[in-house]
């Protein structure tokens, strides 16, 4: 067996290497052009413009506060889904996952009839609070948990399907409350992977496009993220447009080095 | 692994197929957003008397087709809602022969359908108690619309900034705007959804529609033919019903 092993890995097949090759240049090249259309001397000029810090900021702002409500309703729905059985799971999980495999366009023009001021239950919010989710921060926030939030709850579900019963029930046995259970037991044990799947939420959240544009519109210091102000930017000034986009491309960096024991080396 | 394989091959053909079955040759055409009615029926109409020949139209913002022409997309035909995006494809050598400017556009405030919130006119843009909507600065309906609220002495006050034109009247016919300026035929195509409010001539612009053949496109002929239909007279006409006015 390990004989077998050792020969393959002396001589891999030259296709597969070749289509390898292929699918790598795929993930470096758009970098490559990225980085030579960056015009490296005025950057720091250009990431100190006053568009540049609206954008940074309210994309820190509202991915953290995205995350933190994933984090509160996303736990207990994934606590919900791995232990608790009953009638229609599985078309509840499929509603969960839905935003991950919809295009984010979609989610933000259903964002917008369903919580519109218009919407079915936004015009009762609107009228109740005078809250306009629309054209808000806090649009940004809804439009950023609504497709950041799945990464959290299918970790999260993973990991609780994974854990074995035995220390809960020790430490039910032991006297410890449910509550108790979940807080010293449960939680500590699955803390890996809720840390991974707050960072994958974090990151999907601060890349957010789509739903935020469709949903929250386009307003410097109040709506426009990273990903909108790069966008806008291309149209009028595309140093600046590169230059954000190399920001970018650092935070998803940055992403990977924190998730690195998790991917890299149980691979 | 010999499954995944014999799945991704099966994938693979099945795109074979699909693209090999349309024996039509492609004419990538990049339009403004603001033409999209105009042109789905321009393309139908083209299409039939061109039997040989199939039009693919890709909308959007005109910079943002702009960014995607520099850039290479091998585009056969630009049609621009703004003679500067287009003066700047030229000046980049992108453009094979002469710009032709082929419609006439002005632009006029929409409003959701009845207007709800009472709009009365360009002043109504300063007022923060309304949800204004513009295009973006650099967008041709954005810069047009500036000019506007400028000509008419208005500081606006938007709550969003939209990519293009389309993507500002859905939040007007959702009624989650209150108002925006857009183009006079954005307001003739949706008049079941949006009401429209008249801009003053001495404030409005002219808003000029360029087409040209590109070079790093691939069916030069196909694009000329393509281009001829749009300055021939059912080309005009087509466009007069769409709302736009005659060079």
């Amino acid at each position: 067996m390990s004989s077998r092993r050792a020969r393959i890995q002396a001589r891999p097949p030259v296709p597969l290497i070749a289509l390898a090759v292929v699918g790598v240049s795929l993930f470096a090249v758009p970098l490559i052009g990225l980085a030579m259309q960056t015009p490296w001397t005025d950057l720091l000029t250009l990431l100190n413009g006053d568009i540049v810090r609206d954008a940074i900021w309210l994309s820190l702002l509202s991915a953290t506060g995205a995350t933190a409500i994933a984090f509160v309703l996303g736990v207990p729905l994934a606590w919900v889904l791995a232990r608790v059985e009953f009638p229609g799971k599985s078309l509840i999980r499929g509603l969960v996952l839905l935003p991950l495999v919809l295009p984010p366009v979609v989610g933000g023009a259903a964002l917008l009839f369903a919580l519109g001021r218009r919407g079915v239950a936004g015009e009762p919010i609107y009228e109740l609070t005078g809250l306009v989710l629309p054209f808000s921060t806090w649009g940004v926030v809804v439009a950023a948990t609504f497709v950041a939030m799945p990464f959290l709850v299918i970790t999260v579900e993973g990991a609780l399907h994974n854990l074995d019963g035995k220390f809960e029930g020790a430490a039910a046995t032991l006297g410890a409350g449910k509550w108790t259970v979940l807080r010293r037991v449960t939680l500590p044990m699955i803390a890996p992977s809720l840390i991974s799947g707050l960072v994958l939420t974090w990151a999907r959240a601060l890349g957010e496009f789509g739903a935020t544009i469709t949903f929250a519109g386009n307003l410097q210091g109040r709506t426009q993220t990273l990903p909108l102000a790069v966008f806008v930017a291309l149209e009028t000034d595309r140093d600046t447009a590169v230059a954000l986009s190399l920001g970018m491309v650092a935070i998803s960096l940055a992403v990977l080095v924190v998730l690195r024991d998790r991917w890299w080396r149980s691979l | 692994m010999r499954r995944l394989l014999i799945v991704a091959l099966a994938v693979l053909g099945l795109v074979a197929c699909g693209t090999g079955s349309s024996n039509r040759d492609q004419v990538l055409v990049s339009a403004a957003a603001s033409l999209t009615d105009a042109f789905a029926v321009i393309e139908t109409e083209f299409e039939l008397d061109h039997l040989d020949l199939d039009i693919v139209i890709n909308h959007g913002g005109s910079s943002a087709l702009r960014e995607q022409i520099l850039a290479g997309a091998p585009v056969d035909v630009f049609a621009s809602a703004n003679p500067v995006t287009m003066t700047q494809v030229l000046d980049e050598g992108f453009v094979v022969g002469d710009l032709v400017v082929f419609a006439v556009n002005s632009m006029a405030i929409a409003v959701p359908f009845g207007n709800p919130a009472g709009v009365i006119g360009l002043d109504d843009f300063a007022d923060d108690a309304f949800l204004v909507g513009l295009c973006a600065q650099g967008v041709p309906c954005g810069d047009f619309a500036r000019s506007v609220l400028a000509n008419a002495g208005v500081d606006p006050a938007p709550d969003t900034n939209e990519p293009d034109v389309r993507a500002l009247l859905t939040k007007i016919e959702a009624g989650e705007l209150d108002t925006g300026i857009v183009y006079a035929t954005d307001i003739a195509a949706r008049a079941d959804a949006v009401s429209g409010i008249d801009i003053a001539a001495e404030f409005n612009v002219r808003a000029e529609y360029p087409i040209a053949v590109l070079a790093e496109g691939e069916n030069r002929e196909g694009a000329e033919e393509f281009v001829s239909f749009v300055l021939s007279t059912r080309g005009q006409s087509i466009l007069a019903e769409f709302g736009f006015a005659k060079p």
